[in-house]
C-alpha cells in the first residue's frame, strides 16, 4: 500500500511563471478557454484568474501595492487540496469521487453525471464543470502518472521547486524546516493545511504562506458541509411537526364545530 | 468574513429554482390531501383528488427538471445505482442530494399511485392497465399509500433546503433554517394551489375555507422562520444589498406573505400571491448565493 502523497507549495519561491498551469493543461489535455482567444482580466496581470473545470492549476497573483514604490507581489500556485476529510467526496451522490491508494481525491469522469453538488461542497472553490465533458472536474494529482511511478506534471515543470511533490510525512518535515529558516530571517511564515489535527484532518496539498490565508483566497477554517446536517434536519423536522399539528388541529376543530352545530354531522 | 465566501457557485439556476418551487408545492399539496384523506370528511374528496393530481404532475415535472439540469442527463440513474456495479444501490444517507434522489423517486411512485386510485374512484381511468393499478389503491391500501406519501411530501418540500445548507456556500451554509423555511413554504404554496385548482373538481366552500385558514397559519409559521433565517445570516447581511435582497424583502415578505395575510375576503387572489411568494423565495435564496462573486468578495472589493 503506497503512503499518502501530495504537494507542499512554498509560495515564497513562486515566480508566477505559470509553467505548472501549462504543464497541467498539456498533460491532462484540458481545453482552452474562450476558444483559445486570449482574454485579459483587466484588473490583474493574472489572466486565468481561478481554478475551474478546465484550470486544475492556477497561479494566483496577489498584487499588494499601496503606492508606486511601496508594494509586493505574492504568488501562489493553487490546486485541489486533496483534503483528508473531503467535502466533495462526502456529498457526491453518484460515487464518482473516490479516495485513491495515494490518499488523493479523484473524480471519475465516466461516473459523474454533472449534478454539481461537489462544487458547492468544496470550501476552497476548486471544482467546476468542464464544458467539454459536462462533468465536474479538478486536479487528480496526476493519478495516471502516479500509477506508473511518475511525478505530477505541475511539480515536474516547476522551475523553482515552489511545488514539491512527495510523501506527506517527508513534505511536512521539509516544510517545517523551511518555516524555521524563514522565521530566522524575520519573515512571517506559516503553514496552511499541514496539521493532521487541524481543519479537514489536514490537506494533502498544503502551503507555506507569508500573509493571512484570506489574502491568498483561502478560508481560515475550512469545514465539511455535513456540519450543518444535524441542525438543519432537526429544524426541518420541527417545522414539519408544527405544520402537521396545525393541519390536524384545524381538522379537529372543524369536526368539533360540526358536532356542536345543530344538524351538523358526526365524525366520518 | 464567513469562510463560505471562498467556495464556488454550483450553477444551480433556472432548472433548480422551478424544481425547488414545484417540488415544495407538490409535497405540500400531497401532505394536505393525505391529511384530508385520513382525517377529513367525504365532502373533502374533490380536494383530496386534486392534491394527488398536483403531486403526481409535480413529481414528474420535478424529475424532469432535475434530469435536464444535469451536465450528463442520461446518467441520472448513477444517483440511484452504482454505475460500475449495477444493480447495487447507490445511497449515501448523509448526503441530502443522494437521499433526495431516492425520495423524489419514491414520492413520484406514491403520488402517481394515489392519483390513479383517486381517478379510479371517479371512474375516469380508460386504459385497462391503469384501471387495474388504480383499482388496487382503494380503502386501506389507499390510506397506507397516502400516509407514507404525505410524509414523503413534507420531506420533498424540506430536503431541498437541507441540501442547500449542507454545502459550503454563502447564505445557504450560513443558516440552518432553509429546510424548515422550505417546508413551511411548501405547505403554504400547496394549500394555495389547492385553493385555486380544487373548485374545478367540485370542492365545497367548507373545505376551501379550511384550506384558506390553514394557509394563513402556514404563512405565519413561514414568516417566523423567515425572520429566524434572516437573523441567522445577519453577520453577512451585506449579501441582501442586491436585487435578490429586494426580491426577498418586497417580493417574498411583502407580496408573498403579508399581503395574502390581509386578504381574508379574497382567498383566490391571496392564493395567487402565495404562489408568487413561494417562487420568489426560491429565486431569492438560491440566486443571492449563486450571484456572489467569490473573487471580488475574497479580495475585499
Amino acid at each position: 500500500m503506497p503512503e499518502p502523497m501530495g504537494f507542499f507549495t512554498d509560495t515564497t519561491v513562486c515566480i508566477g511563471c505559470k509553467a505548472c498551469e501549462v504543464a497541467c493543461k498539456e498533460w491532462n489535455q484540458l481545453p482552452a478557454e474562450n476558444g483559445g482567444v486570449g482574454e485579459l482580466s483587466g484588473d490583474s496581470y493574472d489572466n486565468t484568474r481561478k481554478l475551474d473545470g478546465i484550470h486544475w492549476r492556477h497561479v494566483r497573483f496577489i498584487e499588494q501595492f499601496k503606492g508606486p514604490y511601496d508594494g509586493r507581489w505574492l504568488m501562489m500556485s493553487d490546486v485541489c487540496k486533496h483534503c483528508v476529510q473531503a467535502g466533495c467526496l462526502e456529498v457526491c451522490p453518484t460515487g464518482a469521487i473516490i479516495r485513491t491508494e495515494f490518499d488523493t481525491v479523484v473524480i471519475q469522469s465516466d461516473v459523474c453525471n454533472g449534478c454539481r453538488a461537489c462544487i458547492a461542497a468544496c470550501p476552497f472553490g476548486v471544482i467546476d464543470v468542464n464544458p467539454v465533458s459536462g462533468t465536474a472536474q479538478k486536479c487528480t494529482l496526476c493519478y495516471d502518472r502516479l500509477k506508473v511511478g511518475l511525478e505530477p506534471a505541475c511539480s515536474k515543470a516547476c522551475p523553482t521547486d515552489s511545488i514539491q511533490f512527495g510523501s506527506i510525512a517527508e513534505l511536512r518535515t521539509r516544510a517545517h524546516k523551511r518555516v524555521d529558516q524563514l522565521k530566522a530571517q524575520g519573515v512571517k511564515a506559516e503553514l496552511y493545511g499541514a496539521d493532521p489535527d487541524g481543519a479537514l484532518g489536514g490537506l494533502n496539498s498544503f502551503y507555506l504562506l507569508v500573509d493571512e490565508p484570506e489574502v491568498y483566497g483561502l478560508p481560515r477554517k475550512p469545514t465539511l458541509p455535513s456540519r450543518n446536517l444535524g441542525k438543519s434536519a432537526s429544524f426541518s423536522l420541527a417545522s414539519a411537526a408544527v405544520l402537521g399539528v396545525l393541519a390536524l388541529v384545524g381538522l379537529r376543530k372543524r369536526r368539533m364545530d360540526d358536532m356542536g352545530s345543530p344538524g351538523g354531522g358526526g365524525p366520518n | 468574513m464567513s469562510d463560505t465566501f471562498f467556495s464556488g457557485a454550483p450553477h444551480w439556476t433556472w432548472f433548480i429554482v422551478p424544481y425547488f418551487f414545484v417540488g415544495g408545492l407538490a409535497g405540500g399539496a400531497y401532505f394536505l390531501a393525505a391529511a384530508l384523506d385520513w382525517f377529513g370528511r367525504p365532502e373533502d374528496r374533490p380536494v383530496v383528488r386534486t392534491g394527488y393530481d398536483i403531486a403526481a404532475v409535480g413529481a414528474i415535472l420535478s424529475g424532469l427538471l432535475l434530469t435536464i439540469d444535469l451536465g450528463r442527463p442520461l446518467r441520472f440513474w448513477h444517483m440511484l445505482f452504482q454505475s460500475e456495479n449495477f444493480p447495487a444501490i447507490m445511497f449515501k444517507g448523509w448526503s441530502p442530494i443522494s437521499f433526495g434522489a431516492w425520495a423524489i423517486l419514491l414520492f413520484g411512485l406514491f403520488s402517481v399511485l394515489s392519483a390513479l386510485g383517486a381517478r379510479a374512484e371517479e371512474g375516469r381511468l380508460q386504459m385497462p392497465a391503469l384501471r387495474a393499478v388504480g383499482g388496487v389503491v382503494t380503502g386501506g391500501v389507499a390510506k397506507l399509500v397516502s400516509g407514507v406519501g404525505g410524509l414523503l411530501g413534507l420531506f420533498i418540500a424540506g430536503y431541498t433546503g437541507i441540501l442547500l445548507s449542507v454545502t459550503n456556500r454563502p447564505i445557504w451554509a450560513d443558516s440552518p433554517w432553509l429546510g424548515a423555511l422550505f417546508i413551511a413554504s411548501g405547505a403554504s404554496t400547496g394549500a394555495a394551489a389547492l385553493i385555486l385548482l380544487a373548485p374545478a373538481r367540485g370542492a365545497t366552500e367548507r373545505t376551501l375555507a379550511w384550506l384558506a385558514s390553514f394557509d394563513a397559519r402556514a404563512l405565519v409559521v413561514e414568516l417566523l422562520i423567515l425572520v429566524a433565517f434572516i437573523a441567522s445570516v445577519w453577520s453577512i447581511r451585506q449579501v441582501w444589498i442586491s436585487f435578490w435582497g429586494l426580491v426577498l424583502f418586497v417580493g417574498v415578505i411583502g407580496f408573498g406573505i403579508l399581503a395574502p395575510l390581509r386578504m381574508h375576503a379574497k382567498p383566490a387572489q391571496a392564493a395567487k400571491l402565495v404562489l408568487l411568494g413561494g417562487f420568489l423565495l426560491r429565486v431569492a435564496t438560491i440566486l443571492a448565493s449563486e450571484g456572489i462573486d467569490r473573487y471580488r468578495v475574497a479580495a475585499g472589493l
